[in-house]
């Protein structure tokens, strides 16, 4: 059983197999991904109550939160991934570890700029500089300068690992965001879904959350398929293997 | 795991445990100066000198604002439960600002003891419910704030 799976996982490694795999996975993550966004969206917008403070602008939290999370989480997986590429130096996992930047840090910008639309008519302000917002804007100038210094060499496996390097070593900023609020006094409000203990949010208010924390998962693993895919192609181009595969 | 692999492993792994380190001891030492606000608590603690520019934060308390009838101008006091201090803050309020909600007042310290404020923000907290879960709680005895334009 154990050495089968080890096989089969050991396929992902060849370019050829994870084309034709991820083409296949693809599909139904991206189905996936609709029908959990689709109605955690039109729940959090329309369905649940507002909130006894403020009003209808909570509403936020249902993008906020979720994009904050996958902000932190995919900065880990590069961070793996990257780990694994340099130890091992598989050729599809150090594409795959560079094809998680782009997509945190788009999530990282979703969050700083609606965290401060929402900052605006709650606390008064766009911008602070507290230990939560600050460590999270340097969060996105890692994922910046991870996709700068891959694109800046030339040789796409060496870029690989230098880049993969700046990743692994700013995953030291993840418990720094995730902490910031509890060990320093910030102008940002502590978690309000703890993973010990009862959350914060009334339960009647939770369902789009969780729903859109599934959704965003599910979109990133079909992002980062459909982006491997690519870089592969590109990388690939002048190999036999591109063209029995676009023949078929 | 060839040799070769686990060096590089072990390299990778060292790299992060020195960076780790070092970054810890960085957090470690700006424990102080990563704060963003003060509490009259931690402001009493460490003897504020007047005439310091800083940021205090905490609770509005409840019948402590006192509004100018000639100004802008509002009185109110800040507390965390443990300390409490007087605040002047001349202009436009937040619309979250109301009693018994935390603020964060961005000024200086009067030679008198006051604080003047430049800037009053709202701080919001963690907790988020209904409005009418939030009547059944103060109904059951628990304080919050009250809802906008009550």
């Amino acid at each position: 059983m154990w050495k089968k799976f080890k096989a089969w996982f050991h396929q992902w490694g060849s370019a050829p197999w994870f084309y034709r795999r991820s083409t296949r996975w693809e599909r139904w993550l991206w189905a996936g991904t609709i029908i959990t966004a689709l109605p955690a969206l039109f729940m959090g917008l329309f369905v649940v109550p507002t909130d006894y403070l403020q009003g209808d602008s909570y509403r936020i939290i249902f993008i906020h939160v979720p994009s904050a999370w996958m902000s932190m989480m995919i900065f880990g997986v590069m961070a793996l991934l990257s780990l694994v590429a340099l130890v091992w130096r598989i050729r599809t996992t150090e594409i795959m570890a560079m094809a998680c930047a782009p997509i945190g840090a788009a999530f990282t910008a979703i969050t700083l700029s609606t965290g401060s639309l929402w900052g605006r008519p709650t606390w008064g302000t766009y911008w602070q500089w507290d230990g939560r917002m600050t460590s999270e804007l340097i969060l996105l100038f890692l994922y910046i300068g991870v996709i700068a210094l891959y694109q800046a060499i030339e040789d796409k496996r060496q870029a690989a690992r230098a880049a993969g390097l700046l990743a692994i070593i700013g995953v030291v900023n993840i418990p720094i965001i995730h902490y910031s609020v509890q060990w320093w006094t910030t102008l940002h409000q502590g978690s309000t879904i703890k993973l010990t203990g009862p959350s914060s949010i009334d339960a009647s208010m939770i369902a789009p959350l969780l729903l859109m924390v599934v959704a965003t998962k599910l979109f990133f693993a079909a992002t980062l398929f459909t982006r491997t895919r690519a870089e592969l192609l590109v990388q690939d181009r002048h190999k036999k293997w591109i063209n029995e595969v676009v023949a078929s | 795991m060839t040799p070769t692999r686990k060096r590089r492993l072990f390299a990778v792994l060292f790299v992060l445990l020195g960076v780790g380190t070092a970054t810890g001891m960085l957090v470690y030492a700006l424990s102080d100066n990563a704060l963003f606000f003060y509490t009259p608590t931690k402001m009493a603690e460490e003897q504020v000198a007047a005439g310091t520019k800083f940021r205090l934060g905490g609770m509005v308390l409840p019948g402590s604002v006192k509004r100018d009838t000639q100004s802008l101008g509002v009185h109110f006091v800040i507390t965390d439960n443990d300390a409490e201090q007087d605040v002047f803050y001349e202009g436009i309020l937040p619309d979250l600002f109301r009693e018994g909600q935390g603020v964060i007042a961005s000024g200086i310290l009067r030679p008198d003891g006051k604080f003047e404020a430049t800037q009053v923000l709202a701080k919001h907290d963690e907790n988020y419910m209904p409005p009418e879960v939030a009547d059944a709680l103060r109904e059951a005895g628990h304080e919050l704030p009250t809802e906008p334009g009550v």
